[in-house]
């Protein structure tokens, strides 16, 4: 393991002057991510800056009747809040079904969105990737994928991105707040992560230097009916083959609003934007669902092995929105 | 759970360390400190076949706390050409930095000594290696018959009785079936660890294995030592499977140590676990069983395939598990090999019997289902007299009242047989069933057991406890042959010094070590006088089995065992959760009830991992694995391990001087086919192919 620096900071500002650009520099929230990744070499920063410390652990109502989530609140508290779990359930189940009750108490919400990918390939140094090693080649591709990227994936990289709480955040139309040395700034999470295309290691929009400070949900009622379901290859502690956050409002028999997430088949947490238009004013039924998921994967790219993934989402978003019309019905 | 007889053996008595172990007291290999200890690291190869061209080792040498490296140019010279305490010869794997050919993906090239673990981690990582490649081939398939050849492993390689073609055509069903299990690895919660240093003229080795007589005789030979002059111990190991045995650390420890004249340390990664442990081979099986109309088998044949590396030939001897299971007029089985650019895989809990009874009693199931007769009965219909191949008497057999007493327990009488028809919810419910055996031998030891002038008992028997309870059976067992309470018996264990003495492998070490140590147990009390001093060095009694293990009579001697497993699948998403699972077992006389639960169970529970989860997979481009790791390498969680209950029926064999036949491995035999017939019970297809995955139920479709 290379020798580093560790410094820990207790304001925003003095993180990023700590960091102040320097490539070599990492922010280290929970470490649940970095420091495996530091054992095995992939990372190899110079340079720690701790942002435990950081004042931004709170979980606040914002003035239109949203909720601000500083970064550095730990997953455990995420999933406990009360707020969280009234009006936004699909996030804390999403939070809840993701690592160990260890690694949640660790992990931080600015870490989480900011984890790289678990693909095999990238993890191991020995190994081709263009994620980890630009310009060396995926062995994805011709090799091991079942448990790859079936969306918006390219030749150059089919990883997916892990997080369980990004797929839910997606579907809510959360807003990723940064600081950098010129000052404050915001992205959607819909802008927040870059497309694959020929440049997967470079994986999000944050200005070089940018420390995430927080995380906005704007006020979304439908959230309130909203459920997450993730499928995997264990019963816990394994990252998701399948995973969908879905919200549902039906009047009269009718879809009102409706938000769709899928985790696990893309490099970024899926909004589903085809599947909610193709819903919106149909019949809350099951054929309607289908068909909406059907529009939603027309654009689905399997590779020999991960084809099964169109099926499981398709059944995921029949099962999830007839559960919640059902309850809805209620 | 009639175990309970007067005295020690038969009551349940947690472990006599487990106070050490769970408040951090006890030591394992890698945390054992030594003054002016060294690190080493090793430097694994990152393509699977060629040949060293260089090795940077200038740069490597002048980084901070590097002290040196040791390669095929510089390395001390050992000797692979010797046959060992198992009566085979070495993997020629573990005569590390011998020559300039890489055999696998992970292949030892380099060891990095330092001051400190961190800085020989980097330097190991700093040097730079180039080989020149060769193309390699680590394509295992069934398509790999062709190329393939019988090996006579721990079992005969081919063992064929009566016209298997005429008997098949005659035959009314034929059920005729591929099966397939993965890659596995054993991953033992604590990774390989050695010491190594030289004093007072002997190699002392402080080590994590399954067996020190084993491990010293090994190095012994390896380093053409005397062997009184090699010490190997292993208090505490954390697990080993059959992976535990000569490794690549052990060897690298001893050659630094020996050049550097200094305590030398090496840990494998979990990482490097994945290249230098020994694994279970994937393999390739069919069975194909011929029987009249109502179930009764007049053909069997199970032939298995696995890969070996291109450097020795171990053979996984899958067909073999079939041998002593089900009466047929034809018998045919047959365990091969074909040799790829691998690791060389090695004995994993239950070689053969584990992946061979998920092939024959999933194929049985077939059967039961194509002949329309209960599982259970199918098993009653063909239980064997006697020996099917061998014609030999069994010591004990009672494979059908483990049945018996499952289905009451388990509610097997109420099932409905027809797949598909239950429901709860989004899952689809499934019951299953399967049999169980696994040989029950015993090799040699030679205890000696001391009376104590203060009214004690020392027993030493060179055992090892990797995790078993083996220490605290033998405490029991002690305790009753000296005919004294357990507390005056102490028990020390896992030091070369002792004695040469069984491995803990192949179900046999407890068998093994309690014969011996009874024999000197009871001799010792028959020579000491009610009444009598003992003197302050105490009073000594040692004992050899060999020549009653090689005057027992010949017989089929194994344990057997009945499988029940209910789960749950959602067809719309591939998941498989185990429900509830009971295994009943028939295994001898049971020393120590607590302990035999917990083994019973925990191979039961690695059963259902091996039906739903493990997973090892080889990419073919670059012959490596893929997600070495275990967040890559799915063993089950929490979560996926319901109420599991394990449980015996008396099993005794008036004719056998111990009685007790172990029970390390038969907890997982049949648990992966008592868990697929269930998958197939609840959906109505067969998944013949391990683990059941969620993507692979969900195409294979079902009754959604």
């Amino acid at each position: 393991m290379r020798e580093f620096g560790y410094q820990r900071a207790y304001d925003v500002s003095g993180a990023v002057a700590l960091l102040d650009g320097d490539g070599e520099a990492r922010f280290l929230g929970g470490g649940t991510n970095l420091v495996d990744l530091m054992k095995t070499g992939v990372e190899r920063p110079a340079l720690l800056v701790d942002v435990r410390e950081l004042p931004l652990n709170r979980i606040e109502p914002t003035a239109d009747g949203g909720l601000r989530i500083g970064a550095t609140v730990t997953n455990s508290d995420l999933a406990a809040h009360p707020e969280v779990r009234l009006r936004y359930p699909a996030l804390a189940q999403a939070v809840l079904a993701g690592a160990s009750g260890q690694l949640r108490n660790m992990a931080t919400v600015g870490g989480n969105l900011l984890q790289r990918t678990r693909c095999g390939y990238f993890a191991d140094v020995s190994s081709a990737c263009n994620k980890r090693n630009p310009g060396s080649g995926c062995p994805a591709v011709t090799g091991e994928h079942h448990n790859h990227a079936v969306l918006g994936a390219s030749d150059h990289c089919v990883a997916t991105h892990p997080s369980d709480m990004g797929v839910a955040l997606a579907a809510f139309d959360a807003v990723v707040s940064y600081e950098t040395a010129d000052g404050p700034g915001e992205l959607p999470l819909a802008d927040f992560y870059l497309p694959v295309g020929e440049t997967p290691h470079l994986e999000t929009a944050l200005p070089p230097g940018a420390l995430i400070t927080g995380v906005t949900l704007p006020p979304t009622p439908v959230a309130a009916n909203s459920r997450y379901r993730k499928v995997r290859e264990r019963a816990s502690y394994a990252f998701a083959i399948g995973s969908i956050a879905a919200a549902l409002d039906v009047e009269d028999g009718v879809v009102r609003d409706v938000r769709l997430a899928f985790g696990a088949v893309a490099s970024r947490p899926w909004r589903a934007r085809t599947a909610e238009r193709a819903l919106l004013g149909t019949r809350a039924d099951a054929e309607n669902f289908a068909a909406a998921a059907d529009a939603e994967l027309a654009d689905a790219k399997p590779l020999p092995h991960n084809g099964y993934k169109v099926t499981l989402m398709r059944n995921l978003v029949v099962a999830c929105l007839s559960e919640l019309a059902e309850e809805a019905a209620r | 759970m009639t175990t309970a007889t007067k005295g020690s053996v038969g009551t349940s008595h947690t472990r006599v360390e487990g106070r050490d172990k769970v408040t951090g007291a006890a030591r394992y290999a890698a945390e054992i400190p030594f003054a002016e200890l060294a690190h080493g690291w090793l430097v694994l190869s990152t393509v699977a076949r060629g040949r060293i061209r260089a090795l940077d080792t200038e740069a490597v040498l002048r980084m901070p706390g590097v002290l040196t490296v040791l390669h095929h140019h510089n390395a001390p010279r050992v000797d692979n050409d010797y046959v060992g305490l198992l009566g085979v010869p070495p993997d020629p794997s573990v005569a590390l930095f011998q020559h300039d050919r890489v055999i696998h993906m992970g292949w030892p090239v380099a060891l990095v000594v330092a001051e400190t673990s961190e800085q020989a981690r980097e330097a190991a990582e700093a040097l730079v290696v180039t080989y020149d490649q060769e193309p390699h081939d680590v394509a295992f398939s069934a398509e790999r018959q062709t190329e393939a050849y019988p090996v006579d492993g721990h079992a005969p390689g081919v063992v064929e009785k009566g016209d298997l073609e005429a008997q098949l055509a005659s035959s009314a069903v034929v059920v005729d079936a591929e099966y397939t299990t993965p890659e596995e690895h054993h991953n033992p919660m604590e990774p390989h660890a050695a010491t190594a240093l030289w004093e007072g003229g002997r190699l002392e080795v402080v080590d994590s294995n399954q067996g020190t007589s084993w491990v010293a005789g090994e190095l012994a030979n390896l380093f053409s030592l005397d062997p009184a002059s090699v010490r190997v111990r292993s208090e505490h190991v954390g697990g080993g499977f059959g992976s535990k045995g000569v490794r690549a650390h052990q060897v690298a420890a001893v050659m630094a140590a020996t050049v550097l004249q200094r305590p030398v340390r090496v840990v494998m990664t979990r990482r490097q676990m994945f290249s230098l442990a020994g694994y279970r081979s994937p393999t390739a099986q069919r069975v194909r069983l011929g029987a009249d109309a109502d179930g009764r088998l007049r053909a069997l044949e199970h032939q298995s395939l696995n890969m070996t590396s291109s450097v020795h030939e171990f053979v996984e001897p899958s067909a073999a598990a079939s041998r002593a299971m089900y009466d047929a007029d034809a018998h045919h089985t047959a365990s091969r090999i074909v040799r790829l650019d691998v690791p060389t895989p090695t004995w994993m809990r239950a070689p053969g019997e584990a992946p061979g009874s998920f092939a024959l009693e999933a194929a049985l199931d077939e059967l039961a289902e194509r002949c329309g007769i209960d599982p259970i009965e199918l098993r009653v219909l063909n239980e064997p007299a006697v020996g099917p191949v061998s014609g030999l008497p069994f010591s004990s057999r009672n494979l059908i009242a483990c049945f018996r007493e499952g289905a009451r327990r388990f509610g097997w009488a109420d099932r409905d047989p027809r797949p598909g028809v239950r429901r709860d919810g989004r899952w689809l419910l499934g019951t299953g069933t399967a049999a169980a055996s696994f040989p029950a031998g015993a090799m040699p030891s030679t205890p000696a057991v001391t009376a104590e002038a203060d009214g004690t008992f020392t027993v030493g028997v060179n055992a090892a406890d990797i995790g078993t309870g083996a220490r605290t059976a033998l405490a029991l067992v002690a305790a009753d042959a000296l005919g004294v309470p357990t507390d005056r018996v102490r028990v020390r264990i896992a030091d070369s010094d002792l004695g040469p003495a069984m491995i803990a492998g192949g179900s046999m070490g407890t068998r093994s070590w309690a014969w011996a140590v009874t024999t000197a147990a009871e001799e010792l009390r028959q020579s000491l006088a009610p009444g009598a001093d003992i003197p302050p060095e105490g009073i000594t009694v040692r004992s050899n089995t060999a020549e009653a293990i090689g005057a027992l009579a010949q017989k089929e001697r194994h344990s057997f065992g009945a499988q029940f497993a209910e789960v749950a699948v959602d067809p719309a998403t591939g998941e498989v959760r185990v429900r509830r699972m009971l295994g009943i077992f028939a295994a001898g006389r049971i020393v120590n009830p607590l302990t035999a639960r917990n083994q019973l169970v925990g191979g039961m529970i690695w059963g259902i991992s091996m039906a739903l989860h493990e997973e090892a997979v080889r990419d073919r481009s670059t012959g490596g694995l893929y997600g070495a790791d275990l967040a890559g390498y799915h063993v089950a969680a929490h979560a996926d391990i319901p109420h599991i209950e394990a449980d015996w029926v008396d099993d005794p064999d008036p004719d056998d001087p111990v009685g007790i036949k172990g029970i390390g491995e038969i907890g997982i035999v049949g648990a992966a086919a008592a868990v697929a017939n269930a998958v197939w019970h609840a959906t109505g297809v067969r998944h013949r192919h391990l683990p059941i995955r969620p993507d692979r139920v969900l195409m294979a479709g079902g009754d959604a």
